[in-house]
């Protein structure tokens, strides 16, 4: 399976966008939506025209076709052929290929049983639920065994159950396949759960591009921050097994309980919408629970920022507008903080090594 | 209401069979002087018999059979050539559009006085007259389907390797029948029209002329055999056409 290396990409909002994506590296492309994301996918595709170079192993590919690119594509929209039944949908690049008869229904058949759509060879698409779907388009764009596999939102029309299933199965698979795959997602989660390496793209330039741990707990800058929620990040200085699956760390002076898996935390973050706030010492252990100072308090027409200055640090809080005009808050005024346990994000990593490109 | 909830197709002959009916009673009342300007619908079949036995009916009608199959076949096939073209290559659609928009709106009678000078009086007349009757609206219908395929299903198959033929041929094609189908449809009922307007007008043969000679003879019976004729041919080719369709697109619509 190749690399593929983009150089000096210029594409609609894409301005001089340079990637290098290692061989068999799952690599996610996240931005908001117009960000570029899909026409970085389109331009490795070939499927529009372009200012700059690819290079597939060192090899441009620039004067090549689509067809000629090995290229596997799944579109956000899927675009399954309404009028071919799921096996003839498969088959199709390898009836373009015109291969044997019998190869190719035998590849269709392995291509059905891996993607587990063996009994709906015989229907057509507009018979078929969203997971299904999905599922014939993957297997479509997986026929001609492709060096380069390109996932366009693929998951973004299913509920967020099967979306959960089929982001593990896809990751399988492509470990399984061992082919290079760029990923385009506007969802952090999503990204965070299935990338090798995230490249965070906003309007057209590339912001940062590193491990899923390295971009949410070390943010090249406040463009990438923003992006994935402005977390509060707060480094670990100290760390120590509490038993029964917990660890208490300290981070700026605070004793927190984090998950433990044996291994060391380094940061945690917190995102400001994940820390609840109240007026009177909450009920309960007092487990990651913290008396602050509000020391700014920001009304956006989306929700209410404040500043709670905690043991020494200095933490963004969000909560919606109905919330902020219950409560009676002003700039110095003593309010009680609780992280929630499973909203605490770990870094465990090494230290993280910014990557700019 | 009952009756009409359950209302199946093969009942459609209900009303027909009704119609017949209350055509026999009312002519049978004489209300009108004579059987000469409505005649009952039993006269009608004896006349039709007649006609049918003396092979009258049969020489006319394969006349006008031919007429319609040769202009329709030829029309359809130019039409669909041209439409396909137009839908798929942008230059072409830029360089006919102006013209088939402009030639499209005109009555496919219309055509009639300069061709009578053009060609005479003869055989290719009605042909010529249902190719254009044919040609224009096929054509336009093509263009329009072929256009209103999701541009996405062409890039996918781009990238599943399909030449520019192949992603015409497979998947712009199939999926712009419906649209043609419904081109042909319309106009091979269009088709029968025209033949039998041009017969009425300008050319000594077919079902229409029969009609010409009939009103000179005051012979309704004949006329109203001759619509008879007219109307199940338009439906006959009507219908195959639908079914045609619903063959080929219903599997996957």
């Amino acid at each position: 399976m190749p690399s593929v290396e983009l150089r000096n990409i210029c594409k609609h909002i894409c301005r001089d966008v340079c990637l290098d994506i290692f061989d068999k590296e799952f690599l996610v492309l996240l931005g908001p939506n117009g960000a570029g994301k899909s026409t970085l996918l389109n331009v490795i595709a070939g499927l529009v025209d372009y200012e700059g170079s690819v290079f597939f192993d060192g090899e441009p590919v620039d004067s090549l076709p689509p067809s000629k690119r090995e290229i596997g594509y799944l579109f956000q929209d899927l675009n399954l052929f309404p009028h071919l039944n799921v096996a003839s949908n498969v088959a199709y690049s390898l009836r373009i290929q015109k291969w044997p008869w019998d190869a190719m229904e035998a590849r269709v058949e392995e291509l059905l049983h891996i993607m587990k759509i063996k009994h709906l060879s015989s229907r057509y698409p507009g018979h078929l639920s969203g997971g299904e779907k999905q599922r014939v388009a993957l297997a479509r764009a997986l026929a001609l065994a492709p060096q380069v596999l390109l996932l366009d939102e693929p998951l973004s029309s299913l509920d967020m159950q099967s979306a959960k299933y089929m982001r593990m199965e896809l990751k399988q698979l492509q470990r399984q396949l061992g082919m290079t795959t760029v990923y385009v997602t506007h969802d952090m989660k999503e990204a965070r759960e299935m990338a090798d390496r995230i490249a965070v793209i906003e309007s057209g330039r590339l912001e940062q591009v590193a491990t899923p741990g390295e971009v949410f707990f070390s943010p090249m800058n406040k463009k990438v921050s923003d992006f994935i929620g402005a977390p509060n990040i707060l480094d670990c200085t100290c760390c120590h097994s509490a038993g029964r699956g917990i660890a208490e760390v300290e981070c700026g002076g605070l004793p927190i309980i984090v998950p433990d898996d044996g291994s060391k935390v380094r940061k945690i973050a917190l995102l400001p919408r994940d820390i609840y706030i109240s007026e009177s010492k909450p009920p309960g252990p007092d487990v990651n629970r913290f008396k602050g100072i509000v020391s700014g308090i920001e009304v956006a027409p989306d929700m209410v920022r404040l500043e709670v200055e905690v043991g020494g640090n200095c933490l963004s809080v969000e909560m919606p507008h109905y919330i902020y005009q219950d409560m009676h808050l002003a700039v110095g005024k003593e309010v009680f903080l609780i992280f929630k346990l499973r909203n605490i994000k770990i870094y465990r990593g090494e230290e993280s090594k910014k990557k700019n490109v | 209401m009952i009756w009409f909830k359950n209302f199946k197709p093969g009942w459609g002959i209900v009303p027909v069979v009704i119609f017949l009916g209350v055509w026999e009673f009312i002519a049978r009342l004489n209300l009108i002087p004579g059987e000469i300007f409505f005649p009952p619908f039993s006269e009608v079949m004896r006349e039709f018999y007649y006609l049918l036995a003396s092979g009258v009916l049969g020489h006319n009608f394969l006349s006008s059979l031919v007429r319609v199959l040769i202009g329709f076949v030829a029309g359809s096939f130019a039409g669909l050539l041209v439409g396909t073209a137009m839908g798929w290559k942008d230059i072409v659609n830029k360089s006919l559009s102006p013209l088939v928009s402009l030639i499209y709106p005109i009555p496919a009678l219309g055509w009639l006085p300069l061709l009578m000078l053009w060609l005479g009086i003869g055989e290719a007349l009605p042909i010529a007259i249902i190719f254009i009757c044919a040609f224009f609206p096929i054509a336009y219908n093509t263009a329009t389907g072929i256009r209103a395929v999701d541009k996405n299903y062409i890039q996918v198959a781009k990238t599943l390797g399909a030449s520019d033929v192949k992603i015409l041929t497979s998947i712009i094609m199939p999926l712009a029948l419906p649209n043609i189908f419904t081109g042909l449809r319309l106009e091979s009922g269009m088709a029968w029209r025209v033949v039998i307007a041009a017969e009425m007008v300008a050319i000594p043969s077919g079902i229409g002329a029969l009609m010409m000679k009939a009103e000179s003879l005051m012979r309704m019976d004949i006329i109203v055999v001759c619509l008879i004729v007219l109307a199940v041919m338009c439906f006959i080719f009507e219908k195959f056409f639908a079914s045609l369709e619903k063959k080929l697109t219903s599997h996957w619509r």
